[in-house]
């Protein structure tokens, strides 16, 4: 909402500056967009008029000009050829500051003959002109004028924001009351004097939906003369962005401006019989005043007379039934449309209109037929004409209900201590009527003003007092501190994410963070992309599914790097993978992704690959309280992991982490260069940690004798899993056996095709003896026997 | 038989020897040739035997102090020489210590969670707690619980993401367009009193430099019987100085409009623009930081709390924004595009926890 500062002048007598009614409206909630002031940097200008022009003694393109300005007349020299005798222009005196072209005039000589000052082109003083040489101006201006009255620029232009709870800011009278209010001045707005009707109407109205609808009035004007507004009225609509059109239509523009009250006219020629408010039908379509047809739905408020849709009730007009030059009998709309429908209208016409906008948010119910009196006053008096007497369909609204308040919930609630009888002085300013509740009642009776439909308790007028009052005097206390015990203060699974987050990134990966969205081609790619994840409004088709995992955007990013000739991006998320739209279906990930480039060092380093992101995954569970010892491994993995290059690890049946090689094959889904590695970890997938016994340790077991090992070799199948031969031997003798590790894996010459060697390092740590060799033997064949049983081997001789 | 000149004359010549031996097997040799079984200073205690007492008196305390000289000057030498070798070896088994290591991993913490851990820090220590809720969320939840009614205009200002998919109750969630539903479900779940925080993804169908489509809000709630706007600007202020770390901060409450609070403030903190970078703690200038109010009895009341007894407050606030002014990135769209060059240069060491030490907290 835009409007100048002469025109919330007419509304409020103040003798604040500018910048004070731009702080006052900041602190009284009307925030501020920006304030234009055009005119600011025109200050040194003022008009001046040429009284003869003669050309330089020295110089064959300059002339000496004597001219007439607010200093008296003086000598300066000019380059411009359109500089005359009888030209009134722009003058700069000495010392000026002349913007367009960044320097401070000096008394110098200019080819010897001394220039007093100068005159002033539009470019040299930033002005949006396109015309060469120096200003043209009305010759009827006075000398001495500043130029930014001569020019109107000296109205600066306040831009607000206006808040959807406050449609009556949508009027500058609004404005001044809350300015008035709080203290910058008085209101003093011109009562609006309503015009006798002479003859009856010959247009009637009627209301068929008054839920719709609930007000219409109307009046019927003869005998005016259209055409183009005077032109204070074309200076205000224009300075506020409207391009005026006719008085007509100027004046609605107006009145909706400055009381946010919207109005129609309508020529009078072009109606069918009477005007009838109701709901659209079906096939009904009209020509707007945009241009465009629409067609209407039972759902939309209509204005019609007995043949045709006219418009689109409070929201837009017909062209057909438009004001002309021509027109000569009109007949001005005032009504009320409800709010919600009018909201429903606009979003699905797609309209936006000064009216829809005001009706949408809810326009002063009080003002229905005020509003048509002020504009009937100012076609009479700019149209001439002669008015009938007003036409009522349906009745005004109920005013807002009347609230009952404890003036002490302003210190209860805002915390800002404020006399009862200024509760009561704050509200009266701004509208509201108060009255006591009952003689031994400290509670009064507030009744808001139909202008302000968003007061519905207690806390909006605590608000209205204290805004007036001003937020400042809030007071600042101590702030507070936990006292004593607390529980931890974030869930296992973000306590968990912030670890693992700090333990993957020690591990040299880079921490992202992608979009939630995936082309859903990339989501399907990942075991996702179902209908149910599908974004029904997407800002770009590329980002319209929700990802099943963060995979897919971190390869692509890992690549983005790589063309960019970083490669070797390690990157990773601690964030969510959306499996359905269910809580539960949002899975929090700790996922990382490497596209490992062959190692280049001066000792020999292998090329990274699934071991080395088990290690880092093993690194990063044990960090976040993962039960590493009690994981399962399995090769059974999604889709988009290369099979027999990716593993599982699980917790019973539920897989806590995967890691390994994507799948080439959903690698070139998403355009991304084979191989990748990743790891994917479920944080939620853990077990809680226990809850009993709080975090208290066992005792620290430091046993004296020493620990041996001993080192075995199988002969197994290909087939068998090396850690089926581990979970072997550390099951043979659980009192014994402390450790077991797989140190060598061996296939070639000396084996036979289909069988591999598997050796292992058994630690064994005696508990209350040393062990005898005997001991040793028997251990050993436990070992022996417990592989040989679950992997079918043989002990390698 | 032997003149005391004859010994002076093995005691000279054994150590010369000894001094121009220059290994230790020299060295061993030498010691064997002398001090041996059959060595040469051994013959001559031998010799003592076949001595007269005079003879012996006289002679023997001499052989002593030669021999014990003899075997001082090959230990001696013999250190020397190890040490010589020791020096020698660790020299041919020198390296280029100029030579890389393998390349060192430098891994980064992303700016938005190094500062979700700040918050969370600085709020913690005021004792809230941290709540959290699903970014795929309900229409209630997301407006309607937080009295934006039906088809009401302020809807349209969260420019809102749509799923296919639809509630329990027909409508069709939505991508959480701030984190407040978390006030919600707390709400729901949890008895007064309230005091949280929560963080998390938000959305909003919105992009230029200085909107994504995805951000992070912070949103914090306190609900119990006496809790005023006084209280919200209390905690807001020390919060804001603890996060930037100085103590002039200036903010400023300005009225505003919520559908969910009622008053409702706006704040913005003081900065100076002047050097085309925005700095906080110093100028005359505003930057509007985070939205606040006193929650509205309506959202009191549809989350199942009396607003006759209970009240209280929120805030909420842009995770990413609040990193950008406080380590001074310019553009928000890169927080998103993982380039490694910007998580490297923004991104912060792991090791460096927010909290005291780090002085944040």
């Amino acid at each position: 909402m835009k409007f100048t500062l002469s025109w919330l002048k007419e509304h409020l007598a103040t003798d604040a500056s500018l910048d004070d009614i731009v702080e006052r409206m900041t602190m009284t909630g009307l925030e501020v967009e920006g304030v234009e002031d055009a005119g600011a940097k025109l200050g040194a200008f003022t008009v001046a008029r040429i009284i003869s022009a003669a050309k330089h003694p020295n110089a064959d393109k300059l002339q000496v000009c004597q001219v007439e300005t607010k200093l008296g007349t003086l000598e300066v020299v000019c380059g411009a050829p359109n500089a005359r005798a009888g030209l009134v222009t722009a003058f700069a005196p000495i010392g000026a500051y002349i913007p367009g072209s960044g320097i401070t005039l000096e008394p110098k000589p200019v080819r010897g003959v001394v220039s007093n000052g100068m005159l002033c082109s539009g470019a040299e003083l930033e002005l949006d002109t396109d015309a060469d040489g120096i200003l043209e101006l009305d010759p009827e201006l006075k000398v001495g004028t500043p130029l930014a009255e001569a020019l109107h620029l000296n109205d600066p232009v306040v831009d607000i924001e206006v808040t959807p709870n406050r449609p009556d800011w949508l009027g500058v009278h609004g404005i001044a009351r809350d300015l008035a209010a709080a203290g910058l001045g008085k209101v003093t707005t011109k009562p609006i004097l309503p015009v006798p009707g002479r003859f009856p109407s010959p247009v009637k109205v009627t209301i068929e939906n008054d839920e719709a609808c609930p007000m219409f009035s109307g009046r019927y004007i003869r005998g005016v003369k259209n055409g183009p507004s005077p032109a204070w009225l074309q200076q205000r609509l224009r300075a506020v962005g409207l391009r005026p059109r006719s008085i007509l239509v100027d004046i609605t523009n107006f009145i909706s401006l400055d009381r946010s009250r919207p109005l129609h006219v309508y020529d009078a020629s072009k109606l069918k019989g009477a005007i009838h408010a109701r709901l659209g039908r079906e096939g009904e379509s009209f020509k707007a005043l945009d241009g465009n047809v629409y067609d209407v739905s039972p759902t939309m408020c209509v204005i019609a007379d007995d043949e045709k849709v006219l418009g689109l009730g409070g929201i837009i007009g017909g062209e057909e039934s438009g004001c002309s030059e021509a027109t000569t009998d009109v007949f001005l709309e005032s009504a009320y449309f409800d709010s919600t429908r009018t909201h429903a209208t606009g979003r699905a016409t797609g309209i936006v209109s000064d009216a829809q906008y005001r009706f949408a948010r809810g326009v002063d119910s009080g003002f229905v037929v005020s509003g048509l009196e002020m504009a009937t006053r100012m076609v009479l008096d700019l149209c001439g004409g002669e008015a009938s007497e007003v036409v009522i369909a349906g009745e005004e609204p109920a005013p807002p209900k009347p609230v009952t308040f404890d003036p002490d919930r302003v210190r209860a609630l805002a915390g800002i201590d404020v006399k009862p009888t200024r509760v009561r002085a704050v509200l009266k300013d701004l509208g509201f009527e108060t009255s006591a509740e009952g003689q031994s009642s400290k509670r009064i009776v507030v009744e808001p003003p139909t202008w302000r439909r968003d007061i519905e308790g207690p806390a909006d007028l605590v608000e209205e007092v204290a805004r007036i009052e001003g937020f400042d005097k809030m007071p600042v206390l101590a702030p507070p501190r936990a006292a004593g015990f607390r529980a931890p203060p974030a869930s296992v699974g973000e306590s968990r994410t912030r670890i693992g987050r700090r333990a993957t990134a020690s591990l040299g990966y880079n921490e992202a963070i992608t979009w939630s969205f995936t082309p859903r081609a990339h989501a399907q790619a990942f075991g996702g992309g179902g209908e149910e994840m599908l974004v029904a409004n997407p800002i770009a088709s590329d980002l319209d599914c929700m990802r099943p995992s963060a995979l897919p955007n971190l390869l692509v990013a890992a690549q983005r790097n790589a063309d960019r000739g970083f490669d070797d991006a390690r990157l990773f998320e601690a964030g969510p993978a959306y499996r359905d739209t269910t809580q539960a279906g949002q899975l929090r990930t700790i996922t990382a992704a490497w596209l490992a480039r062959p190692p280049r060092h001066w000792r020999a380093a292998p090329q990274p690959d699934i071991f080395d992101m088990k290690r880092d995954l093993v690194i990063v569970l044990e960090a976040i309280g993962a039960p590493v010892a009690s994981l399962q491994t399995s090769n059974e993995v999604p889709a988009h992991w290369r099979p027999g290059r990716a593993g599982a690890l699980r917790l019973g049946n539920k897989p806590v982490a995967i890691f390994g090689e994507i799948h080439p094959r959903a690698l070139k889904a998403i355009g991304v260069e084979a191989p990748a590695l990743a790891f994917e970890i479920f944080v939620d997938a853990l077990p809680q940690p226990r809850a009993k016994g709080g975090r208290s340790k066992p005792p620290l077991e430091k046993l004296d004798l020493q620990p041996l090992s001993r080192d075995f070799a199988f002969i197994v199948d290909d087939a068998v899993a090396a850690a089926d031969v581990v979970r072997a031997a550390i099951g043979a003798d659980k009192a014994l056996i402390a450790d077991v590790s797989l140190f060598d894996v061996y296939r070639g010459e000396r084996m036979q095709t289909g069988k591999k060697s598997l050796a292992i390092e058994v630690t064994l740590q005696p508990r209350e003896k040393t062990l005898t060799d005997a001991d040793i033997e028997a251990v050993s064949a436990k070992v022996v026997s417990a592989v040989m049983k679950a992997t079918g081997g043989t002990l390698r001789g | 038989m032997t003149a005391n000149t004859d010994l002076e004359t093995i005691e000279r010549d054994l150590l010369a020897r000894v001094g121009a031996a220059n290994d230790e097997a020299t060295l061993e040799a030498l010691r064997v040739e002398a001090l041996g079984k059959q060595g040469s200073i051994s013959a001559l205690m031998k010799n003592l035997g076949s001595m007269s007492p005079e003879e012996r008196k006289e002679f023997g305390p001499k052989l002593n102090g030669l021999k014990d000289r003899v075997t001082e000057a090959i230990v001696v030498k013999k250190a020397t020489l190890a040490e010589a070798a020791l020096d020698a070896q660790l020299k041919a088994e020198a390296v280029d210590v100029t030579l890389p290591p393998v390349k060192p991993r430098s891994g980064t913490i992303h700016p938005v969670s190094q500062v979700m851990e700040e918050l969370a820090q600085i709020f913690g220590e005021m004792g809230f707690s941290v709540e959290e809720g699903p970014d795929i969320e309900t229409d209630f939840n997301n407006f309607t619980a937080l009295n934006f009614p039906p088809k009401h205009p302020a809807r349209e200002t969260h420019d809102t993401f749509f799923m296919d998919a639809k509630d329990e109750r027909g409508e069709r969630k939505v991508l959480r367009t701030h984190t407040s539903p978390v006030q919600v479900r707390t709400m729901l779940k949890q008895k007064p009193p309230i005091r949280m925080i929560c963080m998390g993804r938000t959305f909003r169908k919105d992009s230029d430099a200085t909107h994504t489509p995805m951000f992070h809000q912070i949103e914090g709630l306190v609900i119990d019987e006496t809790s005023t706007m006084a209280d919200l600007k209390s905690v807001l202020i020390a919060a804001i100085k603890a996060y930037f770390e100085v103590d002039d901060v200036k903010l400023r409450f300005r009225p505003h409009h919520f559908p969910f609070t009622e008053p409702s403030a706006e704040v913005d903190v003081g900065c100076d623009r002047s050097g085309g970078q925005i700095k906080i703690g110093a100028g005359d200038d505003w930057l509007e930081i985070l939205g606040s109010g006193m929650v509205h009895p309506n959202v009191l009341a549809n989350c199942g709390i009396d607003p006759e007894k209970y009240q209280g407050y929120a805030f909420g606030m842009g995770i990413d924004r609040l990193a950008m002014l406080k380590y001074g990135m310019n553009d928000l769209r890169a927080f998103f595009d993982a380039d490694t060059r910007w998580l490297k240069h923004y991104g912060f060491s792991p090791y460096l926890l927010p909290g005291l030490a780090q002085g944040v907290g």
